[in-house]
């Protein structure tokens, strides 16, 4: 096995990103975008499939209704109304986010088209009450300049955020309509050659050019990434759902293997028929399997499923090649079926194995009438959807032979992706008919004009004149999630450095440790320097509360100030003359630097509780004491 | 799709100056060149754009003078239109689904780019595969229009459609309808077609059937449901009972009224909780009989010389006098409260007791019995002829007094006070 060469390949990528914009209302009705925990209402729904402006179904949409699930949403009034509820027509078009969307599009250098119609994209898994997103395209071309080349801007587009996820279970999904309808941007970039590390950049330097204009949401899911990858030859993939950068590369670099792998696959399948492949030839062979002692199979049996084989001329040792670690053609059937409740495919290449003895496996060979050369596979489940996962297999048997289908796949946490569904086509879309045509005036594209976002370069310096930043901190400050925050701290407390490592890296370290950062919320930070700011804590605390937030220990920084327990000057005196006798020889020895060590053992009870120049201050005049006696 | 459709001024010179048409691909250049497809344009746009559609799906109106350079590449694609052809179940009883118009049968309009009534019954049918396991269903267009414009005219011609299938196989009769004037056919067709021995199940949409979401599949499901398995007669409205997509409920088609302007579960009986309401069986809230007379007697006849006059402060007794110049023959109040108009009509309500109009009395509080003996302008208001019509919702008074006058002119005053078909609660 190798390791893939992504220089030779014809890697191609192409950035799609999607960012929340910072409105103060929805995009289609006066709702406002907050996130919360409560929620009164709930109802529930089912999607149907609808045809398109031409007359089509789209494939996607149609793979998604072949997993048709009942729907439950979950409401609260302060967040969503009958617009959000599909239960009222939307509202106009919020000029904020057609204002932000146009000043994106000026700083990317597009052009604005002055006619744009909304579109419902169809999507029906749920996450839109209607069963689409509305979405209208602003503007085509520009380009966004990194390190000095220019990489090319394919389309911008205003649309509705989707509604949250709470719940996926077998037959029932849960959402939550908080999300539903808060405006973003969706950027589409041409896809380009380059490095993983290329990439990374141009999506750093994009993530950063819109945080400039400042209209736009930071934090967790506040911009996603979906990347579009492809190698020479092979169908464009689309990756969902790469929240982070780091994240980025991974899965770029497993999806180059991956292509290039099903491509090498593919040139095995070159001699073999896969035309006439049909489900008709697929055998039930559930009483077959009646005494397997494997476990899956038992369970599948008890379960009331349906065991179906199938057997494929000359595919013997096709399943489990695998051109690079961890690729293979069987791998990919199973993620095909396990979007039907179906745990996955056994395969001849694989058996005997997983409980199935080869005593099984000769005789369905024989039931199958299968040669040595031949291959098989074998899969179970529900009699209603048994054949729509058979489809599946065989179609992706078929496709094999192409190598890459374009389809629509998720990123991992690790880096990997699975299957999500088929790439939606152009049948996806219809028009909005509840919303006239949006026209864009003269003022509105001058008003973009005029509200270009800075240079990055210009906003550093700005940061670092300010606050006095170095430029890292500076940068730091300005990629955190804490930007609005850090001015809001530094416009009372008077030690930028301070906050801004504060904010930048201690947080960080905490959570590198497994500590959780969402339970750090901003007005906890708030709160903790403004009783630094009251002298009601020590520098040193600030750590330590926000430690023990992270931990649950405590849920605010009050909570932290009452359980302290006050320590008076009286008490510090006591405390430090403990220590000073208990080591008075060393003192004695070791004269003035003697003090690191004292200041070691004070600190180790009283960090937090008393500041250290205090303790240090004190210290030393005892020790100065001590030595003149 | 008609070749320029929507195309005006020097946008329509632009396309037959370049030979394209609607629903042609070209390759067109702007700052860039993509290929796309003309799209119509809707009759309320300027002349200064054509409508594409890229290959991403999405529409967009290409300003003409920053086109450089249009290409035909291929023409209209005819799309290979599946014929639906539902197989029947002999076994299964039969339901005819006759479509109006409405939300429930809306795909987009190209003329405004709203949405307009333009499935047919026979789509309709097709898009609800579940329909075809509860009955075998006919599919039938009587017209397409909007509730709006739906005339006493179209009333007189679904109820002698209906008519004609009294004596059908057919276990009952599905009206896909327009939602906002719903309630007013339904209570025409129960006066009209009394004692009617199948169930007429109205069907609308509030959310078109177009969209994923739309609420018409699960309402045709439970109408066809309620036809099949309730076994009585009557005429109802059948339209979301919550929220949800899971329970239907089955109005009385003379005490229900559309009481919320989009919601799913917009209709309501008045006063009571809907007569049935359908989810995996059927619940029973209404025991009585629709008709009070149990032979078919269908009288088909309208006259539209009645009005319905809502009475407010400040209401101008001008406009009365103006109606009886008109020639009206009966005047229904929605009068305050009880049953009450203001003293300043008394005059105007005299003088159309003098021209042998009738005048009857429903209340705008919509719930609720009108009594007219409470307070002094009630007294007063009977004494001077005006008759108090119980409970009877405003809009269902004034279809009945219409269709009086069209049957039988002169007995208007028996006829009103008389149930017939559940317009009151007893």
């Amino acid at each position: 096995m190798f390791c893939v060469e992504i220089d030779k390949i014809g890697l191609k990528v192409g950035l799609e990103i999607h960012q929340q914009l910072a409105t103060d209302k929805k995009l289609f009705c006066r709702c406002k975008p907050l996130e919360l925990e409560d929620y009164p209402i709930n109802f529930s729904r089912r999607l149907r499939l609808a045809k398109s402006e031409l007359g089509k179904y789209d494939p996607a949409a149609l793979f998604e209704s072949s997993k048709s699930k009942q729907i439950q949403y979950f409401a609260n009034p302060l967040s969503s109304c009958l617009v959000e509820h599909d239960d009222e027509p939307p509202h106009k078009l919020d000029q904020d986010a057609k204002n932000t969307a146009l000043i994106i599009a000026s700083a990317l250098h597009s052009s604005v088209f002055d006619e744009s119609y909304v579109m419902r994209k169809i999507v029906i898994d749920g996450s839109n009450t209607s069963g689409f997103q509305r979405t209208m395209l602003l503007a085509q071309g520009g380009y966004l300049e990194v390190d000095g080349k220019k990489v090319g801007v394919q389309s911008i587009c205003l649309e509705e955020d989707a509604a949250k996820l709470i719940k996926d279970s077998e037959n029932t999904r849960e959402y939550a309509l908080d999300r539903l309808g808060i405006p973003l941007v969706e950027i589409a970039l041409d896809p380009v050659e380059g490095s993983p590390e290329f990439i990374k950049k141009i999506a750093i330097t994009l993530g950063r050019l819109l945080r400039v204009t400042r209209r736009v949401t930071r934090g967790i899911g506040s911009i996603r990434q979906d990347v579009n990858v492809s190698v020479t030859g092979g169908g464009i993939v689309e990756v969902k759902g790469v929240q982070q950068l780091d994240q980025l590369e991974k899965v770029i670099i497993y999806e180059a293997k991956r292509q290039h792998g099903l491509q090498l696959i593919a040139k095995k399948l070159e001699s073999i028929e896969l035309e006439s492949l049909s489900k008709d030839q697929s055998v039930d062979v559930t009483s077959f399997f009646t005494d397997c002692k494997s476990k899956i199979v038992q369970k599948s049996i008890k379960d009331g499923f349906i065991i179906k084989a199938q057997g494929i001329k000359n595919f013997a040792g096709i399943f489990g090649y695998e051109p690079y670690e961890d690729i293979r053609l069987g791998k990919e059937l199973g993620q095909q079926v396990r979007f039907f409740g179906i745990g996955g495919i056994f395969h001849s290449d694989e058996l005997p194995n997983y409980g199935i003895e080869q005593d099984h496996v000769d005789k369905l060979r024989q039931l199958l009438k299968l040669e040595k050369s031949d291959g098989f596979f074998i899969i179970a489940g529900p009699k209603d959807k048994i054949e729509f996962a058979l489809d599946a297999v065989l179609n992706r048997i078929k496709a094999a032979k192409i190598g890459v289908p374009a389809e629509t796949r998720a990123a991992t946490n690790v880096g990997d992706t699975v299957f999500l569904r088929p790439r939606p086509g152009s049948s996806r879309m219809y028009p909005e008919t509840d919303i006239p045509p949006i026209l864009v005036s003269n003022q509105e594209f001058e008003f973009a004009q005029k509200n270009k976002p800075k240079s990055w370069n210009d906003v550093m310096e700005e940061l670092q004149k300010k606050y006095g930043l170095n430029l890292q901190l500076a940068e730091q400050v300005f990629d955190s999630d804490y930007l609005e925050l850090f001015e809001s701290i530094c416009s009372k407390y008077q030690n930028p450095n301070f906050v801004a490592s504060a904010l930048c890296s201690t947080i960080t370290n905490l959570q590198r440790q497994g500590m959780n950062q969402s339970l750090l919320k901003p007005e906890h930070i708030s709160r903790v320097f403004e009783l630094l700011s009251d002298d009601k804590i020590t520098k040193e605390s600030v750590e330590i509360i926000f430690e023990n937030i992270m931990t649950s220990k405590i849920k605010t920084p009050n909570e932290f100030v009452q359980n302290q327990p006050s320590f008076g000057d009286n008490e510090l005196d006591k405390f430090l003359d403990d220590i000073i006798q208990n080591n008075i020889q060393v003192i004695q020895k070791q004269g003035t630097h003697s003090a690191g060590m004292l200041m070691g053992i004070a600190m180790k009870s009283l960090r937090g509780k008393v500041s250290g120049e205090k303790i240090s201050k004190s210290l030393e005049s005892k020790i100065s004491k001590i030595l003149e006696k | 799709m008609s070749e320029y459709r929507g195309y005006t001024g020097k946008a329509l010179e632009f396309l037959k100056h370049n030979k394209i048409k609607v629903g042609d691909t070209i390759k067109i250049t702007t700052d860039i060149e993509q290929t796309a497809t003309i799209m119509p344009r809707y009759e309320h746009s300027d002349d200064l754009h054509i409508v594409v559609k890229f290959k991403s799906g999405y529409n967009v109106g290409l300003s003409l003078d920053k086109i450089r350079k249009v290409e035909f590449v291929s023409g209209v694609q005819t799309l290979q239109e599946n014929n639906h052809t539902i197989k029947q179940n002999p076994s299964l009883p039969k339901i005819l689904l006759l479509s109006t118009g409405g939300t429930i049968a809306s795909r987009i309009d190209y003329r405004t780019g709203s949405v307009t009534p333009a499935l047919t019954a026979q789509e309709l049918n097709a898009s609800v595969p579940e329909l075809a396991e509860i009955a075998n269903i006919d599919a039938e267009v009587l017209f397409s229009e909007y509730s709006e414009n739906i005339t006493p005219d179209h009333w007189i011609k679904i109820a002698q459609k209906l008519d004609s299938l009294a004596k059908s196989d057919y276990s009952g009769i599905l009206v896909a309808h327009g939602t906002d004037t719903m309630q007013y056919t339904a209570a025409f067709l129960s006066f009209a077609l009394a004692g009617f021995p199948k169930p007429i199940v109205l069907v609308g949409s509030q959310r078109s059937s177009d969209r994923p979401s739309s609420d018409a599949a699960l309402n045709l499901i439970g109408a066809a449901k309620f036809i099949v398995k309730s076994n009585v007669n009557g005429v109802y409205v059948a339209m979301h009972n919550s929220e949800n997509d899971d329970d239907i409920a089955c109005h009385l088609g003379t005490r229900v009224r559309k009481n919320h302007t989009s919601k799913r579960n917009a209709f309501e009986t008045i006063g009571n909780k809907p007569a049935f309401v359908i989810s995996q069986d059927i619940k029973q809230n209404f025991t009585g009989s629709y008709f009070k007379q149990k032979e078919y007697t269908p009288k088909i006849a309208v006259d539209t010389k009645a009005a319905l006059i809502k009475y407010h402060p400040g209401y101008d007794p001008k406009l009365f006098e103006h109606i009886l110049e008109q020639k009206y023959k009966a005047v229904i109040f929605e009068g305050t409260g009880l049953g009450h108009v203001g003293r300043s009509m008394y005059d105007v309500i005299k003088e159309a007791k003098l021209h042998d109009v009738f005048l009857g009395m429903t209340s705008q509080c919509l719930d609720g019995q009108v009594n007219m003996a409470i307070y002094e302008s009630g007294r007063d208001l009977m004494h001077f002829g005006v008759i108090p019509l119980s409970n009877m919702i405003p809009e269902v008074a004034l279809v009945k007094a219409m269709w009086a006058l069209g049957v039988d002119p002169k007995n208007i005053g028996n006829i009103m006070l008389k149930n017939i078909a559940s317009e009151f609660t007893e």
